[in-house]
């Protein structure tokens, strides 16, 4: 059976546990005079019987899907004779997939050999029983559980506590995704990192001032593992968060603290969120503006006055980056600036100080933590972006800070080691994870760091 | 504004304060016990500061009506009443403190010495250095002890040598009782102060800027009895130098520091006395119910 | 008038300038804010509002079953390898009777798109009785012609067009036989290489179905995360970490969140590539802490009297929660689910992770067919070389930016709308 079909019949046998359930409450309770004799209202006992119905048939079914494919597979391949069995990761993927194909019929049995139209169908009864094994595994097990739930049900059935205990575990489950998330993002590229520094060695990586990993295209070719010397893109990104850095916090700041402390509330409904449409904008529309306005516009006016800029530069996607980190700035600053209460800056005016000089001399160093972990942040949004600088910046790992040449960043070479097709374990996929994970850390530590100072800010002033 | 102005004109044709409770005909019966003018002596020889009919308004509501008052030179004159009469707005009028808030408007006369507060030549930040204000929670900068003191002769470059700098910053620090306590510690942060202290530390800043007159607005609401006993004696020893207006909801701290009160009731100026006639025989009845505890 | 006085009135006009310049600044970087808005709206409607309309042309057709090798036109068979494109020359060659040069021709017939041919057969398709009859009808023109018909006079001399076509394409407009329409294609057929074919139906679709599986996911995971935060969660350190990861992930780049996807969806789970399913899963993850963080706001701001009042009633924690704070909370929430949809509709870079950027012509159908979204559309076709795409790619990001703008909307009004003021 599908497993469409399977969740729905899965659906109704719940429902019908739901109702059961709620039935026997009822008819329990009449004859004790109503059903204020029952522990728990006859809901709590239907949804009990419910869950009952479902959970277990639910993590069976999804432990079965995650993990039946590769353990079929698994098997498949350890069938085959030992002579044909691929010894590398490589080779078993490409075998896997023939094998794969001439199940479902994209490749015919006649073109492969007898042993993998064998495998072939075995993969194919393999795959019809688990299904039928599943079908059967679920469906005993939702009527089990909704079963016994019903023979359960009885006046003094701590029913409600139960539910709600059972809610409540899955709500701390929902929450407790965070961390799976976290520590998703962690394996993900941690394991293939380690992969790519037993193949290159760390510190080439980390102190490497070359970047060249499309040699590593082809095996049998003479450089075979290409550069992977991660400096020129270190480099890269700094210089275009930099860039945009330079933009964005005098702007920001500027804007943020006209509009706090100075601009009539009229312009500030209006010019606030104004600005914060800048922060709505899809960093692949900032990309396209970066590439095809503010790019040839900046080389233009290069050729001008006779420099030569590049057509990728770094100044151009750091301009369009910093536009879009505006609003980043301006609202977590405006956000601290308003937090410093208003008891200092009626402390400095009544000293007969003007606005600037309040704000320059009080509002600004006390609201100067909070504004730093408002940059930080900001960085960490620079660092991490990647469609302004897959459009605009280069692909070439050029080692400069001249903004007006091409530089590449991490995250352009993430994108681009990991589009189009190639096997997963070359030394080019994996580098793509070992920038990653850099990425996440850095990243990481930034926020942490940026947040910490936020909250420390924050408490100050409560 | 319309009332305000309504109010001016009804105001401006008689002009003293010895009138008799108006006539309770003419009057619908919630307005019965206001007097028409301030009752008492609001008014004194050659004052420091001088007000006449002056209202103010937030937006649609009106905070002040038609309050006339002189404050003499070098008194201390404290302002009492129930929450929300208006006393702090008044005050907050006389250093135009209250240009912060965009709805608020003031109209009427408000003179220092022989200048208009709200006169377009008047300028805002030299009538902050010549009225200085103390608020009512301690607000140090979150600065050391000697940076909020020197924040303001910096401001207005009251000093132009470092020693002459440290000379104010002692000698504010001193006045404010405030000296022995901290002489050691001048740079550790003026937040790490006790309140009290740090009420001292305000008015130490204040007075570094050597105003003329001193606004407080319940400066030891904020405060324990000690410390509040610390911020009265000081009071005492500053009204030699400043004139002093103060705005404080205990009555006992208003007979004990002030030569003179005036007594506000829901944004009206009801009477002002000398503090004693105040406290032992007030002339109107509301100022007598409220020294008496009827309300407050 | 006292030393204060005096010395105080001597720094004025110093401090009155600091004060302006300093306000000037504020003042120059609002409005550098403004007008790089104000640049990039304008840049974008300038360059894409051409691409909502596109010229046809106006040809005398004959169904010739000679020429379409077709006998019965009631046959699907031959239908479908029915020549129709000779038909097409055939008639603009009619045109342009003294063309006659091969290469000329080739010229000639490139002034059509391809489309027209398939245009012809849906007709036939729908009316055998055509064949063999003649009738007048508008075909759509091919990009370079239609970009050159667009263009301004000095947009026309660096069209892609040969002197020759120059002349052709001007005749017919002379003649007025060209005419401009709406280009449906835009908002009815999914990719092409051919800009004048090219449509964003399959990646709207692609993004209707992505959206749909986050929010699916998202909404009712968030809500059940910031529930058990707000009001069940005890105060100790597993509590603390929880928060500290939403946080963090908050603000972890969005790319990171596409390696999540490749490394484990495709590469462990073996999920499908290119799929809405997986771009679903992956966004949910992103927006995850979004709507975390707004719910759990939403929750804060239900006072605590009416939790108390409730459970003053004899109802149970839970029963608070669901019957009290959820409903009364719900507004805040769904506001906070629309800005965090908002912002997945307007991702990319997780989406080129997971392999939804491929070349997709067929409408994707499913949440399991392979599909793109229109954010990677717009990526997709900034790359490509043709200038006519330049055009298809800003009318891609005007629909976006007005879906975009469409929910922020939404959310606005709502939050106005439904807030309770406590």
């Amino acid at each position: 059976m599908q497993t469409g079909n399977l969740l729905l019949l899965l659906v109704v046998l719940i429902g019908l546990a739901y109702y059961l359930g709620h039935r026997r409450a009822v008819a329990m309770a009449r004859p004790l005079g109503g059903i204020r004799h029952l522990h728990s209202l006859p809901f709590y006992y239907a949804m009990r019987s419910a869950l009952w119905c479902a959970m277990p048939a639910l993590v069976v079914l999804g432990c079965w899907l995650a993990f039946d494919d590769s353990i079929i597979r698994e098997v498949v391949l350890n069938g085959m004779p030992v002579d044909l069995r691929p010894a590398d990761e490589a080779g078993r993927s490409l075998m896997l997939s023939r094998i794969g194909n001439v199940a479902s019929g994209a490749l015919s049995a006649d073109t492969v050999g007898p042993e993998v139209a064998a495998a072939a169908e075995r993969l194919t009864s393999l795959r019809t029983t688990s299904a039928m094994a599943l079908t059967v595994v679920v469906v005993v097990l939702a009527m089990m559980g909704g079963a016994w739930a019903w023979l359960k049900v009885s006046p003094t059935l701590r029913a409600r506590q139960q539910v709600e205990r059972v809610l409540q575990f899955l709500f701390m489950l929902c929450a407790t995704l965070a961390i799976l998330t976290t520590v998703g993002i962690l394996f993900s590229v941690l394991f293939e990192s380690i992969r790519f520094f037993g193949k290159i060695p760390f510190s080439e990586f980390l102190f490497g001032l070359q970047w060249s990993p499309q040699t590593a295209l082809r095996a049998d070719q003479v450089a075979a593992h290409g550069a992977f010397g991660a400096i020129p893109l270190f480099v890269g990104t700094l210089l275009i968060s930099a860039i945009a850095l330079i933009v964005a916090v005098p702007v920001g700041l500027m804007s943020a603290i006209y509009l706090a402390e100075y601009a009539h509330p009229k312009v500030r409904s209006f010019a606030k969120p104004a600005l914060e449409v800048l922060a709505g904008v899809p960093t692949v529309v900032y990309g396209f503006f970066a590439a095809l306005t503010v790019a040839p516009f900046i080389r233009n006016i290069g050729e001008a006055v006779g420099l030569g800029v590049s057509s990728e530069s770094a100044l151009a996607a750091g301009l369009v980056m910093g536009v879009m980190i505006i609003p980043f700035v301006s609202s977590l600053s405006d956000d601290v600036i308003t937090a410093v209460p208003q008891a200092m800056r009626d402390g400095s005016l009544g000293l007969g100080a003007t606005r600037s000089e309040t704000i320059k001399k009080v509002i600004f160093p006390a609201a100067l933590p909070g504004i730093m972990g408002g940059i930080l942040l900001a960085a960490s949004r620079a660092i991490g972006e990647t469609m302004i600088v897959v459009m605009a910046a280069g692909l070439a790992a050029n080692l400069t800070v001249n903004p007006l040449e091409a530089v590449t960043t991490i995250t352009v070479q993430i994108v681009t080691l990991l589009t189009g097709d190639q096997e997963f374990d070359s030394a080019k996929t994996l580098a793509a994870f070992a920038l990653g994970l850099m990425l996440f850390l850095t990243t990481l530590a930034m926020n942490v760091l940026a947040l910490h100072i936020v909250r420390k800010y924050r408490e100050q002033y409560d | 504004m319309d009332t305000a102005e309504k109010l001016d004109k009804n105001a401006s044709g008689r002009n003293h304060a010895e009138e008799p409770l108006i006539d309770l005909e003419e009057q619908p019966m919630q307005e019965t016990r206001y007097p028409e003018h301030t009752v008492g002596t609001p008014f004194v020889d050659a004052p420091k500061m001088r007000f006449r009919d002056v209202n103010v308004s937030y937006g649609d509501t009106q905070a002040i009506h038609n309050i006339s008052l002189d404050i003499g030179k070098n008194e201390v004159i404290s302002l009492i009443g129930p929450s929300g009469c208006g006393k702090s707005t008044f005050l907050r009028c006389l250093n135009r403190m209250n240009d912060t808030i965009d709805i608020c408007r003031v109209s009427g006369e408000l003179f220092l010495e022989d200048q208009d507060l709200y006169d377009s030549k008047m300028d805002v930040v030299e009538l902050r250095a010549r009225v200085g204000m103390v608020f009512q929670k301690p607000n140090p900068f979150p600065k050391s002890i000697y940076d909020n003191v020197a924040y303001g002769p910096r401001l207005h470059g009251l000093a132009n040598k470092k020693f002459e700098l440290d000379e104010i910053v002692e000698t504010s620090l001193r006045k404010a009782g405030l000296w022995e306590e901290v002489k050691d510690r001048l740079h550790a942060p003026g937040t790490g102060l006790s309140g009290g202290q740090q009420q001292r530390l305000c008015i130490a800043r204040t007075i570094a800027v050597s105003p003329e007159v001193v606004l407080m607005d319940e400066p030891c609401s904020a405060l324990d009895p000690i410390a509040t006993a610390k911020i009265e004696e000081l009071i005492d020893e500053l009204t030699e130098s400043y004139t002093i207006a103060i705005v404080t909801h205990s009555m006992q701290q208003a007979a004990r520091v002030s030569n003179r009160t005036a007594y506000f009731h829901l944004g009206r100026l009801i009477e002002v006395n000398d503090t004693e006639t105040v406290f032992t025989k007030p002339e109107h009845e509301l100022t007598e119910a409220y020294i008496t505890g009827r309300f407050g | 008038m006292s030393k204060t006085t005096e010395k105080v009135r001597k720094t004025l006009a110093r401090r009155y300038r600091a004060e302006r310049r300093f306000k000037a600044f504020g003042i120059v970087s609002i409005v550098i804010g403004l007008s790089a808005l104000l640049l990039l709206f304008g840049d974008i409607i300038g360059k894409g509002h051409s691409a909502f309309f596109e010229h046809y042309v106006e040809l005398s057709i004959t169904y010739d079953p000679e020429t379409l090798e077709i006998e019965d036109a009631n046959d699907p068979e031959q239908l479908r390898y029915g020549n129709f494109e000779g038909v097409v020359r055939a008639a603009i060659q009619e045109r342009f009777p003294r063309v006659e040069e091969r290469q000329d021709r080739r010229a000639l017939n490139a002034l059509l798109s391809t489309s027209a041919g398939y245009e012809l057969r849906d007709r036939l398709e729908a009316d055998p009785s055509l064949l063999g009859q003649k009738e007048t009808l508008w075909l759509q023109l091919d990009d370079d012609a239609d970009m050159f018909l667009k263009g301004s006079e000095k947009q026309r001399e660096n069209a892609r067009l040969s002197p020759q076509q120059r002349e052709w394409v001007l005749d017919l407009e002379a003649a007025g036989e060209t005419r401009s329409e709406f280009n449906r294609s835009l908002f009815t057929s999914g990719d092409s290489r051919e800009p004048e074919q090219a449509g964003i139906l399959g990646a709207i679709l692609g993004s209707v179905f992505t959206m749909l599986v986050t929010l699916a996911l998202s909404f009712p995971i968030g809500i059940a995360a910031a529930i058990y935060l707000e009001e069940f969660a005890p105060k100790n350190r597993f509590t603390d970490f929880i928060e500290v990861n939403i946080n963090n992930l908050a603000a972890v780049p969005s790319i990171i969140f596409g390696l999540l996807g490749l490394a484990i969806f495709l590469s462990w789970f073996g999920m499908p590539r290119s799929v809405p399913l997986v771009g679903g899963i992956v966004l949910t993850l992103m927006t995850l802490p979004t709507v975390i963080i707004s719910s759990r706001a939403a929750i804060k701001a239900v006072p605590p009297s009416i939790r108390e009042a409730a459970m003053g009633l004899g109802a149970s924690k839970m029963q608070v929660v669901l019957h009290h704070v959820l409903p009364l909370a719900m507004p805040g929430m769904l506001t906070g689910a629309i800005i965090g949809m908002a912002q997945a509709l307007g991702e990319t870079a997780p989406l080129l992770m997971i392999g939804m950027v491929a070349f997709i012509v067929e409408l994707p159908t499913g949440p399991l067919s392979a599909a793109t979204v229109l954010p990677v559309q717009i990526f997709l076709w900034a790359g490509s070389p043709e200038q006519s795409f330049v055009a298809l790619t800003s009318a891609a990001i005007m629909v976006l930016l007005a879906f975009l703008i469409a929910m922020n909307t939404l959310a606005v009004v709502l939050r106005k709308r439904l807030e309770r003021r406590w």
